[in-house]
């Protein structure tokens, strides 16, 4: 058994201890939120927090993350940030097939934690590791900009 | 898949429409009782039945709750199609946008075929909104006039006084309104009408507005359901081991150590590998790897991708079928004065969606159940009931969203799905199966956008002006074994190998486009977001620049002069150049950089995209492209912003392609297996992107597809702008740009 701190509450996995971060949401837990895309920590589709970190869940095995607290896609709602981010990106519509874009939102509420107002170069870097193949990354700048305005 | 025959079909359908067949089928309403089965994307229900609503046709039903829920035909793989299909019968029901849901149709080619493509339910070359343009608003309106009839008789008024407006039925003269919710028991009574007058153009109020998207909250708080989120009770996990090479099949395998890995449940042969089945994802991945299989490789395909292609450039140097042609070609070269000719070459590419491709398979006693993100429901739902020798109507298919497609799903012989079922036949259906693809097997499943090599040849009269083209291709049929190859491959002609090649809209007095169609090459091919036009832009666009650079010529003036004939070609054209300031000097790049602005104009799909890009290109040879500026008619646009969001999209896509991508073989074995090796763009190479929507009044054609061909091509010509170099095989070559 191993324990984890998941969106603010404690969850006891019967998984073993090499099992990726990711499966253990997606398939333990039914938090399929997280998305699967790559496995090798590519994509970004798997992106959580970690102690407020942006990670690849792919790449972490549930044994490294003990004792951190872990927020995912379903949680991002529960803070100013991620409602303004979620709320920018449904106003200008950034979605398309929306399967990258939980870890795409995590990744912007990861930047704006950290920049309050990011400049485009500020974008480029913390979203690098997000990888969109309908390619909304125009929007998805656009999103990330208004949401640093409507933060204030 | 593409415009053959479409006219006779689309004509034949719409006639019926109002007389059953595709059309209306009565509604029902039955006593309010249990809450609502949860249908539609992501939620494990079918019935569009609803206790206490009111169904009027295959395409809405309106709850009591004044819920509408469109029922979509068509897959939302991305493009867009659940709003745009909303949107439609929205607009002629008069709904309250707010209270519109949508839900994927079940697979039944009844009610839900595409009207393009006949007797099928299906989605693809952009037809979604083409097809269903008539349908959609008719079943609105259809629904629209049972409410007021409703409401009329309620109320002892006579229909004619009643308004419709935002979910509202009101009768303006007696001051008395209702809800569609209050009225939908009522209207279930009313008889369906045999006719409708749908509105004018101009009293539109969501056609032709920004509609928001329908599934963007769902996709932005992690509920959105795609297949791969789907689990059932007592549910299995598969991954498949499979063969290394195409053609290849397992010969024997020792699951030893596979079946100790904690989580394993079952190890099974399939035509398609061996399948280890787990409680999880991960528990069957560490299985498969731990599984040792020997394979017969003896009908395996074992040539390597540059092999291949210097086949094709061989093949290229005679004479292939003629796809098209007109005066006299050779005759116009035997006296040329000047010669232009270049050759292209262009790679398999993946689809490589973000979302492999997986499937979940439950059989029961009455049939087979299917979670898929659903594009081919006809042919899948034929092809799963041959497997169990079940009637097609007793398998049933619940689409869910797709993480992707750009064709992928869309597959001629259900591919992927088919494996998913064969794993549930060799375990006897004891459990229903989720069967994953992991991006290794994704990437090296095949179904490639095909290889192709392209020779063009352009000869100038003593007066310089452009009196012959020659145009051949060589590369593998995609319809050759789909369902579609009898009407679509004419006397050996793939019609979509030579797409956008045959049908050059340039007025050339003497022109041929032949073809050759290799068949001894076993790696499978599909569709690639526009098809042939992939390719055929490329070659075609880059090549008039050069022909135009020979003759002296501006770009943009040498294709309005010979696209005298095809008005919609030029207006796009024209508006794409006057908006990038084309014929300006572009301002200045830092010391050491070099700067292009390049064109390209095609038609797909019946849409016309015309791109004009602005391209960076530094000392050493890496390339920005600055800005894409897009002039797009598409007839009718439904919803501008969608249109524009898959123009952006469509850029990115065509542009990951021209610099960073080709799927190669080596001795039969692909070389590529995840995004290491396949690169997508990142957001930092994103261009900005401008989108500019001519007005039109004509019916709305396709939009998911039409904005990928004229990219690449319009950023070649900026970079021989910009360099003087020419770029004749994708994936670019940069190292040739260095300064």
């Amino acid at each position: 058994m191993i324990e984890l701190d998941i969106n603010g509450v404690r969850r006891r996995l019967d998984v073993e201890p090499d099992t990726p971060l990711l499966w253990a949401l997606r398939d333990t837990l039914q938090l399929t939120g997280t998305k699967y895309g790559c496995g090798q920590a590519l994509c970004g589709a798997c992106t959580v927090h970690v102690d407020g970190t942006p990670v690849r869940a792919c790449s972490v095995p549930v044994s490294s993350v003990v004792g951190r607290r872990i927020a995912t896609i379903e949680a991002a709602d529960r803070g100013r940030i991620g409602r303004a981010v979620q709320d920018a990106w449904r106003r200008l519509d950034v979605v398309q097939c929306g399967y990258c874009q939980s870890g795409q939102i995590m990744s912007a509420i990861a930047l704006l934690a950290r920049i309050r107002k990011p400049t485009d170069a500020d974008i480029d870097g913390a979203m690098a590791g997000n990888l969109c193949r309908c390619a909304t990354y125009q929007r998805i700048r656009a999103a990330i900009h208004e949401a640093a305005r409507a933060l204030g | 898949m593409t415009n053959a025959n479409r006219n006779d079909i689309r004509n034949l359908s719409r006639r019926r429409f109002l007389q059953g067949g595709a059309g209306l089928t009565l509604g029902f309403c039955l006593p309010a009782a249990a809450a609502a089965p949860a249908a539609g994307p992501g939620k494990a229900g079918e019935g569009l039945a609803v206790p206490g609503a009111f169904t009027p046709n295959a395409f809405v039903r309106i709850g009591t709750d004044d819920t509408v829920t469109v029922i979509s035909k068509h897959l939302e793989m991305g493009q867009g199609t659940y709003t745009g299909l909303a949107t439609l019968l929205a607009e002629e029901l008069d709904a309250d946008w707010k209270t519109v849901a949508v839900e994927g149709a079940p697979a039944d080619a009844a009610r839900y075929n595409n009207l393009f493509w006949g007797p099928a339910q299906g989605t693809g070359g952009s037809t979604a909104m083409a097809n269903s343009w008539e349908q959609m608003r008719k079943a609105g309106a259809a629904a629209r006039a049972m409410l007021v009839a409703a409401a009329a008789r309620r109320w002892g008024v006579p229909a004619a006084e009643i308004t419709v407006r935002a979910g509202w039925v009101s009768h303006p003269a007696s001051k008395r309104n209702a809800r569609f919710g209050q009225l939908a028991a009522d209207a279930a009574k009313e008889a369906v009408p045999a006719e409708v007058t749908l509105k004018d153009p101009r009293e539109f109020r969501l056609i032709g507005r920004r509609a928001p998207r329908r599934d963007s909250a769902a996709k932005t708080d992690g509920t959105a359901m795609f297949t791969l989120d789907v689990r059932l009770p007592g549910m299995l996990v598969a991954v498949v081991a499979h063969p290394p090479r195409f053609g290849a099949k397992p010969k024997s395998f020792d699951a030893g150590r596979a079946r100790s890995v904690k989580g394993v449940v079952d190890v099974v042969q399939i035509p398609q590998g061996v399948a280890v089945l787990a409680r999880d994802t991960w528990s069957a991945k560490k299985g498969r790897d731990a599984l040792s299989v020997t394979w017969d490789e003896q009908g395996a395909f074992r040539r390597g991708s540059e092999e291949i292609l210097a086949g094709y450039r061989e093949l290229a140097k005679k004479p292939g079928l003629v796809a098209g042609q007109a005066g006299d070609a050779d005759g116009a070269f035997a006296k040329a004065a000047k010669l232009v000719s270049a050759t292209y070459d262009f790679p398999y590419l993946a689809h490589a969606a973000m979302e492999p491709m997986n499937c979940v398979v439950r059989l029961a006693p009455e049939g087979l159940e299917v979670w898929n993100g659903e594009q081919m429901h006809t042919g899948d739902q034929h092809a799963l009931a041959g497997l169990f020798g079940l009637k097609p109507e007793q398998v049933t298919i619940h689409t869910m969203y797709a993480g992707g497609s750009f064709g992928r799903r869309a597959s001629k012989d259900a591919d992927y799905v088919l494996e998913a079922a064969q794993i549930v036949k060799a375990i006897g259906g004891k459990a229903p199966v989720k069967m994953v693809w992991l991006r290794e097997d994704d990437m090296r499943g095949g179904y490639y956008r095909p290889l192709f090599h392209h020779a063009l040849e352009a000869a100038l009269d003593a007066e310089g002006k452009l009196v012959g083209w020659r145009h051949r291709l060589v590369g593998q049929s995609i319809l050759a074994g789909s369902p579609f190859e009898s009407a679509m491959v004419k006397d050996g002609i793939d019609v979509v190998s030579v797409e956008g090649a045959a049908n050059l809209p340039y007025s050339i007095p003497n022109l041929r486009v032949e073809l050759h169609t290799p068949k001894d090459v076993g790696v499978p091919v599909l569709w690639w977001r526009s098809v042939g036009s992939s390719h055929t832009a490329y070659s075609t666009e880059t090549f008039l620049d050069e022909v135009a650079a020979a003759m002296g010529r501006d770009p943009v003036a040498l294709r309005l002069e010979l696209l005298s004939g095809h008005p919609r070609h030029a207006a796009v054209l024209r508006v794409a150049a006057e908006k990038a300031d084309w014929g300006r000097p572009l301002a200045t790049a830092k010391a050491g950089d070099r700067r292009g602005r390049g064109v390209a104009v095609h038609e797909s799909f019946n849409s016309f995209v015309a791109e004009v890009a602005e391209v960076t290109v530094g000392r050493d040879g890496g390339i920005r492209v600055d800005r894409v500026v897009c002039a797009v008619d598409c007839g009718t646009a439904i919803n501008p912003d969608n249109i524009r969001s898959q123009v952006e999209g469509a850029v990115g896509f065509a542009l990951s392609a021209a610099l960073h991508q080709a799927i190669t073989l080596t001795e039969g074995r692909v070389d590529q297996g995840n995004f290491d090796g396949f690169p997508l763009l990142r957001m930092g190479e994103m261009p900005k992107v401008e989108v500019h929507i001519l007005p039109s009044e004509a019916p709305p054609t396709g939009i998911g597809e039409p904005a990928v061909p004229p990219l690449a091509p319009a950023v070649a010509n900026a970079i021989s702008a910009a360099t003087g170099k020419r770029l004749r095989r994708m994936p670019f070559d940069l190292s040739s740009l260095k300064a």
